[in-house]
């Protein structure tokens, strides 16, 4: 499983574990009964506190992503969610590809369209 | 559980000035806890004062729920200071030998994996290693007795990035264990790699403190633009740490109320709204010039 951290990015590192490994197994690059590395052998391979990767895996068992055996590690759920998610997410992803493309063709760089996006997403919770 | 670390409004004078000027922090256990602050902010005095190397001035602290100092806390704590001061004339052997039988909990398995991970040369004396190796094998000698709390200053200081992982990744290992580790830096990257709660510091105070998922959640930069910026009061609320107006462009930073802010913005005519999350090195270059605006 390869997970690449940006800790400076201000996102926390267990939301960003959470959402590689949700990731992973959307594209079916980790499927069911696939087992997680331990929670110490991933902290260390990651160089980050245990607590993190801890926080990071109770996230994806409420999730109903992964199931966390007693000290048996974790594994990828039967009949998760993803699988459903998984067609919905190549849907999405035809959608988010065309905007980004429209973007683009409208001259405005990957970041400008990022902050667009964040910024609308911000007042759409404010309008809430 | 008592926390590993509780000051109350601890303060520690050096002739007319106070390097401490009362600092008041909880250390939990259980975790990667990183104490950051700039070169002369404290940290040194005050990880002296929890090992009673030196005497406070005022105020309080315990160490592991006993007063800072006493003789069965110390039993308790390792500690590798800035200076990695060793018996130079001993071998690295020599000297690991030397320290093995005054720790009974001294575990083998971690002393011949930390010898293979940090490539010490075991026939080298002290007095010929680098200051990397010097650090790595402070390191080693505190690790290997896997104490219930370990304290670090500065110990990334003259290691070499490829030596600086290793070193953070020694301390993940410990604290997978349970060790309750706290290390001071003024390197922002690092602690911001591996810490999981932190607690800031500058001018003998606290400037920041806590989990460091929370500050990251919390934390936003709003950046409004205006074709006509209104007051920089006009975002004065709860919440809000610093307003700053650059031309067109007023800046707030906030830790509450973001959604109201971003919200605002519109209402009072601006024509872009860009919110992003803030690192831990924004948030403590901002912390550090709020605090000399306000003293």
């Amino acid at each position: 499983m390869l997970i690449r951290l940006n800790p400076s990015s201000g996102v926390p590192i267990y939301l960003q574990i959470v959402e590689q490994i949700r990731h992973s197994i959307e594209i079916g690059a980790l499927v069911e009964g696939d087992q997680l590395p331990a929670i110490r052998t991933l902290a260390e391979e990651l160089v980050v506190s245990p607590n993190t990767v801890v926080k990071a895996y109770d996230e994806l068992e409420q999730e109903g992503l992964i199931r966390l055996r007693h000290g048996a590690g974790a594994y990828v759920e039967k009949g998760n969610r993803a699988k459903p998610r998984l067609r919905r997410f190549r849907e999405a992803s035809v959608v988010v590809k065309e905007t980004v493309r429209k973007l683009r063709s409208m001259g405005f760089s990957d970041d400008e369209s990022r902050r667009l996006f964040e910024a609308e997403w911000i007042e759409e919770a404010a309008r809430r | 559980m008592k926390a590993a670390v509780e000051t109350r409004d601890l303060t520690k004078r050096f002739g007319n000035s106070y390097a401490l000027a009362g600092l008041t922090m909880t250390v939990p256990r259980g975790h990667i806890v990183g104490f950051l602050g700039r070169n002369g902010s404290g940290k040194t005095t005050t990880i002296k004062i929890l090992l009673d190397v030196i005497r406070r001035t005022s105020g309080e602290a315990t160490v592991l729920g006993e007063p800072a100092g006493s003789v069965s806390v110390r039993r308790r704590i390792g500690f590798l200071g800035e200076d990695k001061r060793l018996y130079s004339y001993m071998t690295v052997r020599e000297i690991i030998a030397f320290t093995r039988p005054f720790f009974p909990t001294w575990r083998v398995e971690t002393e011949t994996r930390l010898l293979s991970d940090f490539e010490l040369p075991l026939n080298h004396k002290v007095s010929v290693l680098s200051k990397g190796m010097r650090t790595k094998l402070g390191l080693l000698l505190n690790l290997c007795r896997h104490s219930e709390f370990l304290i670090l200053d500065e110990p990334s200081e003259g290691l070499d990035p490829v030596m600086t992982e290793q070193m953070l990744r020694s301390l993940v290992q410990q604290a997978a264990d349970g060790t309750t580790i706290f290390f001071s830096s003024h390197q922002v990257a690092e602690v911001e790699q591996i810490a999981d709660h932190i607690i800031a510091i500058e001018k003998g105070r606290v400037i920041l403190e806590g989990s460091l998922d929370h500050l990251r959640h919390e934390f936003r930069r709003v950046n409004l633009v205006f074709d006509d910026p209104p007051p920089p009061e006009a975002f004065r609320r709860e919440g809000v740490d610093r307003v700053i107006v650059q031309g067109r462009t007023i800046s707030i930073l906030a830790s509450r109320n973001i959604d109201e802010i971003a919200a605002l913005g519109p209402l009072l005519g601006a024509k872009a709204v860009d919110v992003h999350s803030v690192g831990l090195k924004e948030l403590f270059l901002e912390k550090v010039k709020e605090d000399h605006a306000t003293s």
